[in-house]
């Protein structure tokens, strides 16, 4: 009877059916399930490619694939993995979603301009499934020039107008944020009430505005100079080559904090509703989101200490990377304190939330060690730096990714996914990611370059272990595809508020009914007020 | 749309003004000032950016929203000509 009565209920699954009324949707939610299975694709994708390369790594003669097939591996890994799916992945599904319903309004300021970024994403990835098809790309996901532009024979332009134009797709949702936060908030829902991962995604979205043209001109530059043979960035032309690099690293530094940011976002999320507490110092993590989005966009010369750069701005630049610290370990700090006397539940986007903080760590402690001027010359283009933005973007960003899905599913689906398994598969994906990439920092420090295949012998057996838990991680991943599916049917039904969470997307139906609340509320409480269900249990499969 | 703000005169000032910068460019080009020509040619570029961006663009008549983030992209553009030529100018010091 109870499933008769849900069911019965109009929600944004229910309100309509068929491809069209997928396709040609203008709510936020339907298109963040667009991008949910658009991302999760391209996941896959990319995890085939690093799938390839761990293999290939097992043997030090490079037995598997011929050196070029190997550049082609990593660069397609690269590129797929970051721009089609980090990117895109926690702002344009968990953001999408529900940044809208956390500040109580019905839909993004501009619905048909989020459709449109789904297309964009989607035709941007076609043009470099394309070139992948053809015959891929080698340049490595930077594309550094003159190589890029003179030198390389693959399918260089192909793909670098499928970011260009996915790029215009993270555009115009970093703009459709900015706009939703200034204009749409509910009646009460001031600045300070919001939830912190709005804020997060605000500062995300200021990024993504004003970095993102730097690329889309950075690329239509590269194409420029590969098809009318200007001189930009090719010395023999008269050009510069680290002009490139100082133009791609504008963004692309820039864009770490756009993979990161929304990841803290979450974090916040998950550690106030587990730990019943309200976030130690709000205002200093609200404020410290901002801070990593501006500071991030100073700081891009550490990519090019060893690349012919001045020591004088390598010297700035150095100290400026160590400026971004603060801000990251302010959260780290506040999230950790606010464990303090707090009454945690071990549920499993807590797991996730804890496995990000603790590798975030690693990461950005690493991170201070490579925005050291004398220490990065010794493990620059080597394993070291490969686990260390791997402990950002995997052990950052997915962990938290994972752990918002987990979170959010039973709102976004109405149903609670299987505990047991969902625990499992948050170990089997901490200890798989561990065992995969904390043998590189060793690697690294021990001299083995990245983007090479064929290596010295003594250092095989920390490729093995590497490729070994890459293996775990793997099984780990698909474990998350297999009961989520399951659980679409068959999972116990959520409730309106399974975590007894305080967000304003508690307080609506599970699903959503299609404009999100029957009446638009009105806030007159800060976010993780806790002190109302401080008593009541989480309960936990 | 609601039609121009300013009369129609200060429009037709500003379009001569930009055409004697846009000659006054052309004509410096010409006389030689060392590494004065490139400062001299930028700085009448940003005059004519401001005054397209005020009068064409109405940024005069826009609100401080509006001014701010004209403001916030300007200094973001600042940044990256800053933080490039501080690695451009400084590679013969050491």
């Amino acid at each position: 009877m109870i499933t008769a009565a849900v069911e019965e209920q109009q929600n944004y699954l229910n309100a309509g059916y068929g491809l069209k009324s997928w396709l040609l949707t203008k709510d936020h939610k339907r298109i963040a399930l667009l991008y949910l299975a658009t991302i999760t694709f391209f996941f896959f994708i990319g995890g085939v490619f690093a799938t390839l390369i761990r293999i290939e790594l097992l043997s030090p003669h490079g037995n598997l694939v011929s050196s070029d097939t190997y550049n082609k591996l990593f660069t397609m890994h690269g590129v797929v993995m970051i721009f089609f799916f980090l990117i895109p992945s926690i702002p344009a599904t968990l953001g999408n979603f529900f940044l809208p319903m956390m500040i109580g309004a019905r839909d993004l300021a501009f619905p048909k301009l989020n459709l449109l970024s789904w297309y964009l994403l989607v035709i941007g990835g076609l043009f470099a499934i394309f070139a992948m098809v053809a015959g891929g790309v080698d340049t490595g996901w930077t594309f550094y020039t003159p190589y890029s532009t003179t030198y390389s024979n693959t399918w260089v332009v192909a793909t670098a107008l499928g970011i260009f134009i996915a790029g215009f797709s993270s555009i115009l949702t970093g703009l459709n944020f900015i706009v939703t936060v200034h204009r749409m908030r509910a009646p009460g829902m001031t600045w300070f009430r919001m939830p912190l991962f709005v804020w997060a995604h605000y500062a995300t979205a200021i990024i993504q505005v004003l970095g993102t043209p730097v690329l889309a001109v950075t690329i239509v530059l590269v194409a420029a100079e590969r098809l009318l043979h200007l001189g930009i960035f090719d010395p023999a032309r008269g050009g510069d080559p680290v002009l490139f690099q100082h133009l791609f690293w504008f963004y692309s530094h820039p864009a770490v904090y756009i993979m990161i940011l929304p990841a803290m976002g979450v974090l916040s999320e998950l550690v106030s509703v587990f730990s019943r507490k309200r976030i130690f110092g709000y205002s200093v993590v609200a404020f410290s989101s901002v801070a990593i989005a501006v500071l991030g966009f100073l700081v891009w010369g550490h990519h090019l200490f060893v690349s012919g750069m001045s020591l004088y701005a390598g010297m700035v630049f150095s100290f400026l990377s160590y400026f971004v610290a603060i801000p990251s370990a302010i959260k780290v700090f506040n999230w950790t304190a606010t464990l303090y006397k707090g009454s945690i539940s071990y549920a499993t986007p807590m797991l996730y939330a804890f496995g990000f903080i603790g590798l975030f760590t690693i990461g950005g402690l690493t991170g201070l060690f490579v925005a050291c001027l004398g220490i990065d010359v010794h493990v620059t283009d080597t394993y070291f730096v490969v686990a260390h933005f791997h402990y950002i973007m995997v052990g950052g960003a997915i962990m938290a990714y994972l752990g918002g899905l987990h979170y959010w599913w039973p709102k976004m689906t109405g149903r609670m996914y299987p505990e047991g398994w969902a625990k499992l598969s948050a170990l089997v994906i901490f200890v798989g990611f561990n065992l995969t990439f904390f043998p590189q920092f060793i690697l690294g420090y021990l001299g083995m370059p990245r983007r090479y295949h064929v290596y010295p012998d003594e250092f095989q057996v920390l490729h093995v272990l590497s490729t070994a838990g890459a293996s775990v991680l793997a099984v780990g991943y698909m474990l998350p595809i297999v009961y989520f599916a399951w659980s679409l049917r068959y999972g116990k039904l959520a409730g309106s508020n399974p975590w007894k969470a305080t967000g304003l997307e508690w307080t609506t139906a599970s699903p959503p009914p299609p404009h999100n609340f029957d009446q638009i509320p009105v806030v007159t409480h800060e976010a993780y007020d806790y002190s109302a269900v401080i008593d009541e249990e989480v309960p936990v499969g | 749309m609601t039609g121009h703000i300013d009369s129609v005169k200060t429009y037709t000032t500003v379009w001569i003004a930009l055409l004697i910068l846009t000659a006054v460019t052309t004509t410096v080009a010409y006389v030689d000032l060392g590494p004065l020509n490139v400062v001299v040619a930028l700085t009448i570029a940003a005059v004519k950016m401001l005054l397209v961006t005020l009068f064409f663009m109405h940024v005069r008549h826009s609100t401080k929203l509006t001014k701010l983030v004209i403001s916030g992209a300007t200094l973001w553009l600042a940044i990256l000509i800053v933080l490039t030529l501080a690695d451009y100018i400084s590679r013969g010091w050491l």
